[in-house]
């Protein structure tokens, strides 16, 4: 379990999570903050940065403590790991962002119970080392963010005409997507979206279709 | 004390002696106790010895008030009954506020286990069943150690902690006590330690300063709402793979599009009201 494998290629690390494994799309973990902040970009990116941190740490530091944990508790020390994180990320951006905080706090807290920070503790921490899990936590957290201010463009665009709150278009085209309901339409667009692009690239999809579940 | 109610928007019918003059008397939201809501009238009402109040701003019976007058003693303390507090909580979060479908929480369970029915209805007992225990210890350990102690910074890691240790606990005692029921829902225990509603609901617990009752009927609302949501997902899904979808949609994206339209038809609930 500890014996380290030599780590893949930075690149390789970094672009897996934006694009082969993206987190959102790909994975289909941590769907609800998908669905539920990217109203607006401003609120996915502020998201998708609290993911990327917490996810960055968690990863490291799971990394450090691999070889002083029984492996038969690993699970509860890596969530009490993303906890602390969580919890230093939660009041820095109650302090630093209270305005986007109001809309987004209970889902910044719900960040210890996304699926993608610990399997990535699970599938890689587990057996690299420190420098290679910042590179692949960087690329899943990155992964993330993109999926998150994808999402939200599309939705600020089309449903409030505007992005980061800058009115760009004058009128409303689809007011639907930010309602509750629009966010699984547009998430379930962007889904079949990848899905098209893999099939145009000439790969196969998985047999269950698209977001195979991890 | 005698006995005060709310029986309409603009009407609280009073038991006692009460002055006739509606400038002696002070009525005010339990939550804002500064500020007055203006009495407009004071009318004798059809019951014997009793009264009909009369206001300008319009009251929510499920709101708690207080009512003082001049020259008499004792206060009416004006609050919804508690079941019909509880009532209210279990029908908000189950189905005005669906945790699924409004709220987008436990999402990533949803789309899991909603591939057949059977699978659906057992992490929905299970489910409901956790998460009320853990929701319910939860607020016990805010309200009599976390509060008092000044240690809200802690919430995080507290209800976390409370959840793993809880499903472990169930998952060891159902498989000595119960084997065969362990063996059709322990399954399920391990998936529940990665649904963000079992989170959610302490938290919103803790937000809110929810009471015993409060806390309850938003435990078990939640539970409710969310094996209803299960079992409805399901049904439509079982369907769906029948169904000639393109290839690019088949699989989660046609699923994320049935999930949109039950959203919608759940936009429906909004105007509920319980009386």
């Amino acid at each position: 379990m500890s014996a380290n494998r030599p780590p893949p290629p930075v690149s390789t690390m970094l672009m897996r999570g934006l694009f082969e494994e993206n987190p959102i799309f790909r994975l289909a973990l941590s769907l609800c903050p998908a669905v539920a902040v990217t109203t607006a970009v401003k609120n996915g990116l502020m998201l998708g940065v609290a993911v990327l941190v917490v996810q960055v740490l968690s990863s490291m530091s799971g990394s450090l403590v691999k070889h002083i944990i029984n492996p038969k508790i690993r699970i509860p020390v890596f969530t009490l790991l993303i906890a602390i994180w969580v919890s230093a990320m939660d009041m820095i951006l109650a302090a630093y962002f209270s305005d986007i905080y109001q809309q987004v706090g209970l889902y910044v807290k719900l960040i210890v119970a996304f699926a993608i920070i610990i399997s990535r503790m699970e599938l890689f921490s587990m057996k690299h080392s420190v420098v290679p899990c910042f590179w692949d936590g960087l690329g899943m957290g990155l992964g993330f963010l993109v999926g998150l201010v994808l999402a939200g463009a599309f939705r600020e665009l089309l449903g409030s005409g505007s992005i980061f709150g800058i009115a760009i278009l004058p009128f409303k085209p689809l007011l639907l997507v930010v309602l509750p309901a629009g966010g699984f339409f547009t998430i379930g667009l962007i889904m079949a979206m990848f899905n098209w692009v893999d099939v145009k690239r000439g790969h196969k999809l998985p047999s269950g279709g698209g977001g195979a579940h991890g | 004390m005698a006995d005060a109610k709310v029986v309409s928007t603009h009407e609280i019918l009073v038991e006692g002696a009460l002055p006739a003059d509606a400038t002696t008397i002070r009525l005010v939201r339990s939550s804002d106790a500064d500020i007055p809501l203006a009495v407009v009238s004071v009318k004798p009402a059809a019951q014997p010895n009793s009264f009909m109040l009369t206001t300008a701003e319009t009251l929510n019976k499920q709101d708690h008030y207080q009512l003082t007058a001049q020259g008499v003693d004792q206060p009416w303390e004006i609050a919804p009954s508690p079941l019909a507090m509880v009532v209210s909580v279990i029908i908000g979060s189950a189905l005005i506020n669906n945790f699924v479908f409004t709220r987008y929480l436990g999402l990533c369970v949803f789309f899991g286990v909603s591939r057949n029915k059977d699978t659906a209805i057992g992490m929905g007992i299970t489910f409901t069943i956790v998460g009320l225990l853990s929701g319910m210890i939860a607020w016990a350990l805010n309200t009599y150690a976390l509060e008092p102690l000044k240690l809200g910074f802690m919430q995080i890691i507290a209800f976390i902690g409370i959840i793993a240790c809880l499903v472990q606990a169930t998952d060891l005692i159902l498989k000595k006590v119960n084997p065969i029921l362990h063996k059709k829902f322990g399954i399920y225990l391990v998936l529940i330690t990665t649904n963000c509603i079992i989170l959610a609901v302490p938290l919103l617990n803790a937000t809110s300063g929810a009471t015993f009752l409060q806390a309850f009927g938003l435990a078990l609302g939640a539970g409710v709402g969310f094996a209803l949501a299960l079992f409805l997902m399901s049904c439509a899904v079982e369907k769906v793979n029948m169904a000639p979808v393109p290839m690019v949609f088949k699989g989660l994206p046609v699923a994320f599009i049935i999930a949109g339209l039950f959203a919608l038809s759940f936009l429906g609930f909004s105007g509920l009201k319980v009386a």
